[in-house]
């Protein structure tokens, strides 16, 4: 019954942060255009000739690229930046006074800001291929998938790292520079600006024990058919959320005694 | 016996503040030592507040009523001292405790800006566990209580100040609160509204019951809704009692303007042994007692050919000024 009623409570939030979402459409088209670095990245890497170095063919290169921008689309998080600026100026006071902890209310407005989006990726991704029509392919139903429950695990582990992060404006109100350090780790060990493997193997074995990787990197090579260790990535993926969320439940249950309720 | 519905003891809050002294020197010194101290902002209060009590706070600006209400409703932790609201601590938030309560900030809001406010309500009606045919009956009771049933399909941001507050305050009573925190409700908004909103918290009080505490800088809130005031002077309790007494003990006399029918008369009653503050030709103005007021009203008209009389009272909000800037009243 207690948790018919939590799915209950969360699809509302979902429909009515979608209908929210919609409102900002143009805004969000823009969002999804400013995610094409990994294009950017694919054309440095074919023009330079770098992934003959990591024996990766061009179709393949630009498979992992474009999943690489579609995984970043679903599992890209600012809600640090959403919780300082609520936090800062009092907004979050009613919502912390509601039988419903405030970051559900962000989660649901990810998760309808990726459904917005969804339509604003595809059209990209269709001009993609027009212009590199020699990497289409269908990737088969299970992998297909096993990548979308990678990518939602990967925006889950996101989630939670900025979760964690926002916390910290109970105590030094300006989290989002702790955000910025992250940013660098976030953009070199994530697979994003080049696939983890053209890393050397002794950076690579450490890099494997950061969740880094599993944003982009694994859930973008398991679509784009690239040889990946599936179960081993999706165990660390599991693995990090299982360890993130009890310290993100410490951390705000901490944070939240410190809470001075500014601009309220 | 009504109960006791909040509960507090010797509570303190102190908050961190941190200085900078002015000019570049000071920021080049506020940035390599940050120099902070603590500022109790609540020092030691205990008061009860019964069930169904519409209780006011007053204070100046950063007397701590606000601190008061916001630890009540359990947004900050206390640093000292105990509160119990409705048998819970509020601060640990437990979800029962928050389904009774609810707090309305009149300059702060909870409602989506760019939906109309129906999807934030039934987005509350969710959050608080009320099934959609529930929720819809609610809406419909607090719409039609709150005059805005039109307004509740148009985007928040195209609403007026008033119908936001509105639509606030039916967000926040949705799951049918029985304690209400009101930090400043009436803020910003025009008279009628403010009217309004009076009468629609006396007529929620009156049909549910619900215990109201109330913050307001609007002394009309306090007088039409309030039989007890607390009153807040820098952090401490400096009167807690019936309205009517403050009043009382602040202004203990009454002017009167009394018009005779001619100057004669005005002079017999300058020198019959009241306190004259004023005579012009045939009026004049004296002042009474509160508690021989009839009596001498009485005395007045058997005695002297009186043409007309004004009872003059004092402004509220000069009288309750002189309480937020004094610290001890005792009756």
């Amino acid at each position: 019954m207690k948790f018919k009623l939590f799915n209950r409570k969360i699809f509302t939030l979902l429909k009515v942060q979608y209908s929210n979402m919609l409102e900002y459409r143009v805004e969000i088209a823009l969002w999804a255009l400013s995610g094409i670095i990994p294009f950017f990245m694919l054309n440095i890497w074919t023009t330079n000739n770098l992934n003959e170095s990591i024996n990766i063919s061009d179709v393949m290169l630009s498979r992992y690229f474009l999943c690489a921008f579609f995984v970043r689309q679903f599992s890209v998080v600012w809600v640090v930046f959403s919780f300082e600026e609520d936090s800062l100026m009092g907004k979050v006071s009613p919502y912390l006074i509601q039988p419903l902890n405030p970051f559900f209310r962000y989660f649901a407005q990810h998760l309808a800001e990726q459904i917005t989006r969804f339509p604003f990726a595809l059209i990209i991704a269709f001009f993609f291929f027009i212009f590199n029509p020699e990497s289409i392919w269908i990737p088969n139903l299970s992998i297909l998938l096993l990548s979308i429950v990678s990518t939602f695990l990967s925006f889950l582990i996101q989630f939670l790292i900025q979760s964690i992060v926002a916390c910290l404006c109970f105590w030094t109100e300006k989290a989002s520079s702790i955000e910025r350090l992250l940013f660098i780790p976030t953009l070199f060990l994530s697979g994003l600006l080049a696939p983890v493997v053209s890393f050397p193997a002794f950076v690579k074995s450490w890099i494997y024990l950061t969740p880094f990787p599993y944003l982009i990197d694994f859930p973008a090579n398991l679509l784009s058919g690239n040889a990946t260790n599936i179960s081993g990535g999706l165990i660390m993926q599991i693995l990090w959320i299982f360890l993130l969320f009890p310290l993100f439940r410490k951390i705000w249950s901490e944070g939240t005694k410190k809470y001075t309720a500014m601009g309220s | 016996m009504v109960q006791n519905i909040i509960d507090v003891r010797n509570l303190s809050k102190s908050f961190d503040i941190s200085s900078k002294e002015p000019g570049l020197k000071g920021t080049i010194k506020h940035f390599f030592r940050r120099q902070t101290k603590s500022l109790k902002v609540i020092k030691d209060i205990s008061f009860e507040i019964k069930e169904g009590e519409i209780v006011g706070f007053l204070g100046a600006n950063g007397a701590g009523k606000t601190t008061i209400l916001k630890m009540l409703c359990g947004l900050i932790y206390p640093s000292e001292g105990s509160i119990f609201v409705s048998g819970y601590l509020p601060f640990r938030r437990k979800e029962n405790f928050l389904k009774t309560i609810t707090l309305i900030m009149g300059q702060k809001q909870q409602l989506i800006w760019d939906l109309p406010p129906i999807e934030s309500f039934y987005l509350n009606a969710s959050i608080y566990d009320l099934d959609k045919f529930e929720a819809k009956k609610r809406i419909k009771k607090l719409s039609e209580m709150l005059e805005i049933d039109e307004e509740l399909f148009i985007p928040v941001r195209k609403l007026s100040l008033g119908q936001r507050m509105k639509s606030e305050l039916l967000a926040a009573l949705i799951h049918e609160p029985h304690i209400l925190f009101l930090d400043e409700p009436t803020l910003g908004l025009d008279i009628n509204a403010q009217i309004n909103l009076r009468k629609f918290l006396q007529k929620y009080n009156k049909e549910t019951n619900a215990t109201i505490c109330l913050t307001s800088h609007y002394m009309k809130d306090i007088t039409s809704l309030c039989k007890r005031v607390i009153c807040v002077h820098e952090g401490e309790i400096s009167y807690d009692g019936k309205l009517d007494l403050l009043l009382k003990k602040l202004s203990p006399v009454k002017e009167i303007l009394i018009v005779c029918r001619s100057e004669e008369d005005a002079i017999k009653l300058e020198n019959s042994g009241f306190t004259v503050k004023n005579k012009i030709k045939n009026e004049i103005t004296i002042k009474i007692e509160n508690n021989s007021i009839t009596s001498s009203l009485k005395t007045i008209l058997n005695n002297f050919d009186i043409e007309d009389l004004f009872i003059n009272e004092p402004p509220i909000d000069e009288v309750i000024g002189k309480v937020l800037i004094k610290k001890d009243y005792e009756i």
